[in-house]
């Protein structure tokens, strides 16, 4: 590769409108330094604060590569917190999940708060005090919207609301397909490991031009009507939310065929209760969300939400990363959780009769990526015909790089800061 | 979907007329089946209220909670169907697959729908995947329930609980 990887305007080199190199997925250098400069320093999504819904309950998440621990304290605030022990480094947590107001360092007793307050510590007089200036580690910014809980190690910066910006509407979006307004995200997370740079993921979830192609074998079986959606002929578009954020929006297909619950491959008559409760809640809006549906939108960099599921993509290495997946659930919509619940279960994860594909997908363009020539990845589809829409984003075809475009604007945005 | 789909289920007693020598033929042929992708056999293995169900570490109740498949009869069609377009690109090209299966247990009987008891057995595997993305080593415990139907064994029930159930694991494109 002929970029020297030290000198200044690195990225504006490897990331050009119509292209991006090769090294971007495969050189451990920048790997490196996107682990400070994006995952250790932007708002990444850590998991949703349902997962801790009682006083004193954790879950361990991952963060970039750093084990975390998600708390509500007993007063409901909610942390994160570094699991590893501030005397000799040891992991004072090593359940999954669970309840406890406090975590012990099996090491040497060590004890913590679960906003990461150190309590105390044996044999004090060794250390002529009972009260040292330590704590765990805490990720300096923790804040969530509608639920969804975001860390970012930058002690300062753009606040959450400002990083979302446009996606925050699709979140909002999300909710609203709830009666009560409300997601959560309890339905425990399905854990994909992938032979594959956490980029080509983020580039794919708002790729419109694959689904006919990656997912062909599961739409013909199944005479899904997806397939149609990011076809040459779909009045959807693909859109750039700023700040990395990019959409797949489909509501101009669903306005076509103006019936409720199409968008989940239904009708209203299967889950009465649901349609009944949504109608009751919202009036005349409720024809609107039950015909438009739920978003298809990428949050840079790591929070998938595809209509009934949500993924959390995390890093390993320059060559391997999580995507964990679980599926929506909707405050006061029982009767259509479970069916979301059994959609996701045959859809996404390890055996998923769509995910599994895009994963071998991910897997093979990692591999191929190592070849020598050519060294570029072509992003240029629908340059010839983006355009502006009337709130100012810029919008391509339903089949368009419109989203990859986005993401790779923001990447490098922030990779060119110090 | 009821509760005896869970493995808390109460067990009764070994039912009668079930072989040792007959229902360890029966699951080496399943294997052998999977191993071997043959889609067709397999399928006609199963009963008509068949359950194939890997579950995660997280699923308590797989009807709230994610599992890694949890396929009723007419999911397991649409799988294998997917499988058979030669376009389920997780497995196409296949992997190699070698398993082997051991520690089979008689563990009792489970109340089934024809109003006789299937036969509960337990036993461990160890499964051996070669493929592009390099070779992977599947292990766990299996739980089957089997029944005599038209005079033959039929599988009504199988569910698989990885050893690496808590953790990431890599594409199963395969029959597990």
């Amino acid at each position: 590769m002929s970029v020297d990887a030290e000198t200044p305007g690195r990225y504006g080199r490897l990331i050009q409108p119509d292209r991006v190199h090769g090294s971007l997925y495969t050189d451990p250098s920048i790997f490196a330094e996107e682990l400070h400069k994006i995952w250790y320093r932007s708002w990444v999504f850590v998991g949703h604060e349902s997962e801790v819904a009682q006083p004193n309950d954790y879950v361990r998440k991952r963060l970039g590569l750093q084990d975390v621990i998600l708390t509500r304290d007993r007063d409901g605030a909610v942390h994160l917190i570094l699991n590893r022990c501030a005397h000799r480094g040891n992991q004072v947590c090593d359940d999954v999940r669970g309840n406890s107001s406090t975590f012990r360092c099996p090491y040497h007793g060590w004890t913590y708060r679960n906003n990461g307050e150190l309590v105390g510590f044996p044999f004090f007089k060794g250390y002529g005090t009972r009260k040292l200036d330590l704590s765990l580690g805490r990720v300096p910014r923790v804040d969530s919207y509608r639920g969804f809980v975001f860390g970012s190690f930058a002690p300062d910066g753009p606040g959450l609301i400002e990083h979302l910006g446009a996606a925050a509407g699709e979140i909002d979006r999300l909710a609203r397909l709830s009666p009560e307004g409300r997601v959560q995200l309890n339905a425990g997370w399905l854990q994909h490991q992938t032979r594959a740079n956490w980029k080509l993921l983020a580039e794919n979830e708002t790729d419109g031009y694959h689904p006919q192609f990656v997912h062909g074998s599961i739409f013909g079986v199944t005479g899904s009507p997806i397939g149609a959606l990011y076809s040459d002929a779909s009045t959807a578009v693909t859109r750039n939310l700023g700040n990395g954020h990019s959409e797949n929006d489909l509501r101009p297909e669903f306005r076509k065929f103006g019936e409720p619950m199409r968008w989940f491959g239904t009708t209203e008559s299967r889950v009465p209760e649901y349609v009944a409760a949504m109608r009751a809640a919202y009036g005349t809006e409720a024809e609107c969300i039950l015909i438009e549906g739920g978003p298809h939108v990428m949050v840079f960099p790591n929070l998938f939400i595809a209509e009934i599921q949500v993924f959390n993509i995390q890093p390993v290495s320059v060559g391997e990363c999580i995507q964990y997946a679980t599926a929506v659930q909707l405050g006061g919509a029982a009767e259509l959780n479970r069916r979301m619940v059994s959609q996701c279960v045959g859809s996404v994860g390890p055996a998923g009769m769509l995910l599994a594909d895009d994963t071998e997908m991910y897997e093979r363009n990692q591999f191929g990526i190592e070849s020598l020539a050519p060294e570029w990845l072509d992003i240029r589809r629908g340059l010839n015909r983006e355009r502006v829409d009337a709130d100012g984003f810029t919008v391509g075809a339903a089949t368009d790089e419109t989203g990859m475009r986005a993401f790779w604007s923001q990447y490098k945005t922030l990779m060119e800061q110090p | 979907m009821t509760s005896t789909a869970e493995s808390g289920a109460a067990l009764g007693p070994v039912p009668d007329g079930f072989d040792r020598a007959e229902v360890e033929q029966f699951l080496y042929r399943e294997a052998r089946y999977a191993d071997e992708a043959d889609y067709d056999a397999w399928e006609a293995l199963w009963t008509d209220d068949a359950l194939y169900w890997v579950p995660v570490s997280s699923t308590d109740d797989p009807l709230r909670q994610m599992s890694v498949i949890y396929d009723n009869r007419s999911r397991i069609s649409t799988r294998l169907n997917q499988l058979r377009t030669g376009k389920r690109y997780a497995q196409a090209p296949k992997s190699n697959l070698r398993r082997l299966v051991s520690n089979i247990e008689f563990l009792g009987g489970t109340a089934n729908s024809d109003g006789g008891a299937d036969l509960e057995v337990g036993a461990n595997f160890l499964l051996l995947e070669s493929r592009a993305r390099g070779t992977h080593l599947w292990g766990g415990r299996v739980t089957y329930r089997l029944r005599h139907k038209d005079g033959a064994l039929r599988l009504a029930y199988k569910k698989v609980v990885l050893v690496d159930d808590d953790r990431p694991i890599p594409t199963m494109g395969f029959l597990i």
